[in-house]
C-alpha cells in the first residue's frame, strides 16, 4: 500500500497523522470556555530512515510545539502518532517510554539544554543509564567513549563541565548524547542557530554524516532557509499551526507555489551585493494574527496579497499541486502564473 | 570626516589575565555614509563600537584615538568625561542592539521612554513631547501610534520593539547611528521589513550607519564599505562589491564560503 505522497507504508518510520496540539485558554466570565489556542493544528508528516525532512517557519508557526509533541514533552490533543506500526497512546505515559529510545530531540541553546553540574561524560551517559539498563558499566563506558570521540570531541575532555566548552562543542555534546542510545528517529529543534556561520556548516556536516552512517530519519526545525536547503530531502513551511506547502527541498525552493513561502524566500538576505540591490521582496502587510485568535478560513489570508474572497470562507486543505508539491492554497494557479510573469 | 577611530586597543583585566579584545581597530566613517563590520562571536567588533560610546565595563582599558566632528572642531571621544559622552549619546551617536526586550524598561510605557529622549536633547515638555514620540512611531510605521504609545514593551511584537528602538535612536535626529546586530533577534519576514525601513529612514536623515552583524547577507543590501574583523584586528576593509566579488583575505574567503546559499545547494552531500 502507498500513501498520497507516493511513499509506501514500509518506507515511513514515524508517521504522524492530524495531529493537533491545543491548549486551554482559562474559561471565560460566566462559565464560557474560551477558545483553545491552536498550536499545533492538523499536521501530518512521516519520517523515514536516512532522510530529512525540514521544518521552516517563523515565530509562532508552532514548530517547536510539534516537536516537544512528537517527543511527548507536551500532551498532543488529537490525531495519530505511529512508530513502526505501532500507535503512541499519547495519554499513556508507557506508551510513550517504549519511544524514548528510539526518538531523541537535540534542541537550540546547547549549553542551556546540558546539565552545568554534570560532566561531559556523566551527561553523555545518561541516557543509557535508563534506555539501556542491561548494559554493564564497562560497556557503558565503552560506548559513551566511542560516541564522544565520534561526534569530534576528544577523550581527555570526558571529565570537563560544559561551560569550558565552546557553543560548537558544546552542540556536539548535545548530539552525543541524542545519538548514544542509537536512536531511529532525530528531531532537532534549531540545532545551528546559536552558533557563528563556520561552525553552523561543521555541526550539519557531523549531522549528515551520523545520519549517513546510521541511516536515521531527521526532523530539522530551523528559522534559517538556506540551512534547510543544504540539509533537507524534503521541506515543509508552517504558519499559525498549520502546514502551507511541502515538497521536496529544490522544488520548494525553486519554484514555491505558496503564497507565504514565496513571501519567506523573497525575504531572505543575500550575501551578494549585486543580487541584493535588484531583488524585490513579497512584503507581508500587517502583523502576526494571535494564534488564540487565528483567521477564518485560510490562516494567512489576512497578510497574503493574493487573498480572495473565498479565501475567508474555505479553509484550504493540503493538495497535490505539480507533480511532486503539496500546497494549501486556492489560488496557488494563480500565484504561480503571477510569478513567472512578473520574472519574465 | 564625520568619525575618525585610529588605532583604538580595548584590554579588560580580568583574573586570569589581561585580555585583549580589539588588537587595533580603525575607522574613518563620512556623513550619510553606511559601514558594515562583519566578524564572528568574540572578533571584537562589538567591543570597538561600545569602546566609542563609552560603555565598556569597568575592567576595560581603551587606548588609541577617536575624534567625532563637532561645530568648534574635534571632540575626543577616548578618556572624554562622563559628562561630554552623556551630550553626543543618544544626541549625535545613537545605538540599537539586538534584544530590543531586554534594552527597553519592561515597567514603563513606550510612552515614558521615547519621552525621557526626547526631553533630555530636545527640551521638550508635557503635551509637545507626546506628540513629537506619536510622530516617532509614526515614522518607523507603527499602526495606531497614538493608542500603541501607551503600551508596555511585553505588549509588543519583537519587530515591533526593535521599531519602537528605531523610534527612540533617531529621536534626537543623530548623525550616527551604531547598529549592533539589529535584526538577529527577528524572523526573515521581519527582518526584512525593519532593514527596510532603516534604509529609507536612512534616505530620509542622512544618518551614518555603523551596522555589525555576522550575517553576510544583511550587509550586502545594507552597507556600501565593509570591514571584516577576526581576533580583535581588522582583516580587510574595503567596498561591499569588492570584497564581495574577490576577497582579499584568506578568512574573508572563509567567511564567504561557509556561508550557506539559499540558491544552491551548498553543503557537500555525504552519500550513503
Amino acid at each position: 500500500m502507498r500513501y498520497e505522497n507516493g511513499w509506501s507504508m514500509s518506507e515511513a518510520l514515524l508517521r504522524v497523522d492530524d495531529l493537533k496540539v491545543h491548549f486551554p485558554l482559562g474559561g471565560g466570565w460566566f462559565g464560557g470556555a474560551a477558545s483553545p489556542l491552536k498550536a499545533v493544528d492538523g499536521v501530518s508528516l512521516e519520517l523515514t530512515p536516512g532522510r530529512t525532512l525540514g521544518l521552516v517557519g517563523e515565530s509562532g508557526c508552532g514548530k517547536s510545539t510539534l516537536a516537544r509533541a512528537l517527543t511527548g514533552m507536551v500532551p498532543v490533543t488529537s490525531g495519530d502518532i505511529v512508530f513502526e506500526d505501532n500507535t503512541i497512546r499519547h495519554d499513556r505515559a508507557a506508551s510513550w517510554n517504549a519511544l524514548r529510545r528510539d526518538v531523541q530531540m537535540i534542541f537550540q541553546d546547547p549549553l542551556a539544554s546540558l546539565d552545568p553540574r554534570m560532566t561531559v561524560g556523566q551527561i553523555v551517559a545518561e541516557p543509557l543509564r535508563h534506555l539501556r539498563p542491561e548494559l554493564s558499566r564497562a560497556d557503558r563506558t565503552r560506548r559513551v567513549a566511542a560516541m564522544i570521540e565520534r561526534v569530534g570531541l576528544s577523550q581527555s575532555q570526558i571529565n570537563r563541565y560544559p561551560h569550558e566548552f565552546s557553543g560548537g562543542q558544546c552542540q556536539r555534546i548535545g548530539i552525543a548524547r541524542a545519538l548514544v542510545v542509537e536512536p531511529k528517529v532525530l528531531i532537532c529543534d534549531e540545532p545551528v542557530s546559536a552558533l557563528d556561520v563556520s561552525i553552523q556548516a561543521k555541526i550539519v556536516e557531523l549531522l549528515q554524516q551520523l545520519q549517513a552512517e546510521f541511516g536515521i530519519a531527521l526532523l530539522f526545525i530551523a528559522h534559517d532557509l538556506a540551512v534547510v536547503r543544504q540539509i533537507s530531502d524534503e521541506v515543509m513551511v508552517m504558519y499559525l499551526g498549520r502546514v502551507m506547502e511541502r515538497a521536496p527541498s529544490d522544488v520548494l525552493f525553486d519554484t514555491p507555489a505558496h503564497p507565504y513561502t514565496r513571501a519567506l524566500l523573497s525575504a531572505v538576505p543575500r550575501p551578494d551585493p549585486t543580487i541584493e540591490r535588484s531583488r524585490r521582496r513579497i512584503a507581508l502587510p500587517g502583523e502576526l494574527p494571535s494564534p488564540a485568535n487565528p483567521p477564518s478560513g485560510c490562516v494567512f489570508r489576512t497578510r497574503c496579497p493574493w487573498a480572495q474572497a473565498d479565501c475567508a470562507a474555505q479553509t484550504p486543505a493540503l493538495r497535490a499541486f505539480g507533480e511532486q508539491t503539496r500546497v494549501a492554497c486556492l489560488h496557488a494557479e494563480t500565484v504561480v502564473k503571477d510569478r513567472l510573469a512578473t520574472a519574465g | 570626516m564625520l568619525l575618525d577611530v585610529r588605532d583604538l586597543k580595548v584590554s579588560f583585566d580580568t583574573p586570569d589575565g589581561v585580555v585583549e579584545a580589539v588588537r587595533g581597530f580603525d575607522l574613518q566613517l563620512a556623513a550619510g555614509e553606511s559601514v558594515g563590520i562583519v566578524g564572528e562571536s568574540g572578533s571584537g567588533k562589538s567591543q570597538s563600537v561600545l569602546a566609542l560610546m563609552g560603555l565598556l565595563a569597568d575592567n576595560a582599558r581603551v587606548t588609541g584615538s577617536a575624534t567625532l566632528q563637532t561645530d568648534s572642531g574635534g571632540l575626543e571621544l577616548i578618556g572624554a568625561k562622563r559628562r561630554a559622552l552623556e551630550r553626543i549619546r543618544g544626541a549625535r551617536i545613537a545605538m540599537i542592539f539586538q534584544d530590543p526586550m531586554t534594552t527597553l524598561n519592561p515597567h514603563l510605557r513606550i510612552a515614558t521612554q521615547i519621552k525621557e529622549v526626547i526631553c533630555r536633547h530636545r527640551g521638550l515638555r508635557g503635551g509637545a513631547a507626546t506628540q513629537a514620540a506619536i510622530e516617532m512611531l509614526e515614522a518607523v510605521k507603527i499602526p495606531d501610534a497614538p493608542r500603541r504609545i501607551r503600551y508596555y514593551p511585553h505588549q509588543f511584537s519583537g519587530g515591533m520593539r526593535q521599531r519602537v528602538m528605531i523610534a527612540m535612536a533617531l529621536a534626537c535626529e543623530p548623525d550616527i547611528l551604531i547598529a549592533d546586530e539589529p535584526t538577529t533577534a527577528l524572523d526573515v519576514t521581519v527582518q526584512a521589513d525593519i532593514l527596510d525601513l532603516m534604509a529609507e529612514l536612512r534616505q530620509r536623515t542622512n544618518v551614518a550607519l555603523l551596522l555589525i552583524t555576522h550575517d553576510l547577507g544583511v550587509v550586502a543590501g545594507q552597507c556600501e564599505r565593509l570591514l571584516v574583523m577576526r581576533a580583535g584586528e581588522v582583516v580587510e576593509r574595503g567596498a561591499i562589491d569588492t570584497i564581495f566579488a574577490s576577497p582579499a583575505h584568506q578568512y574573508t574567503r572563509d567567511l564567504l564560503a561557509a556561508v550557506p546559499k539559499l540558491e544552491t545547494p551548498h553543503f557537500a552531500r555525504v552519500s550513503s
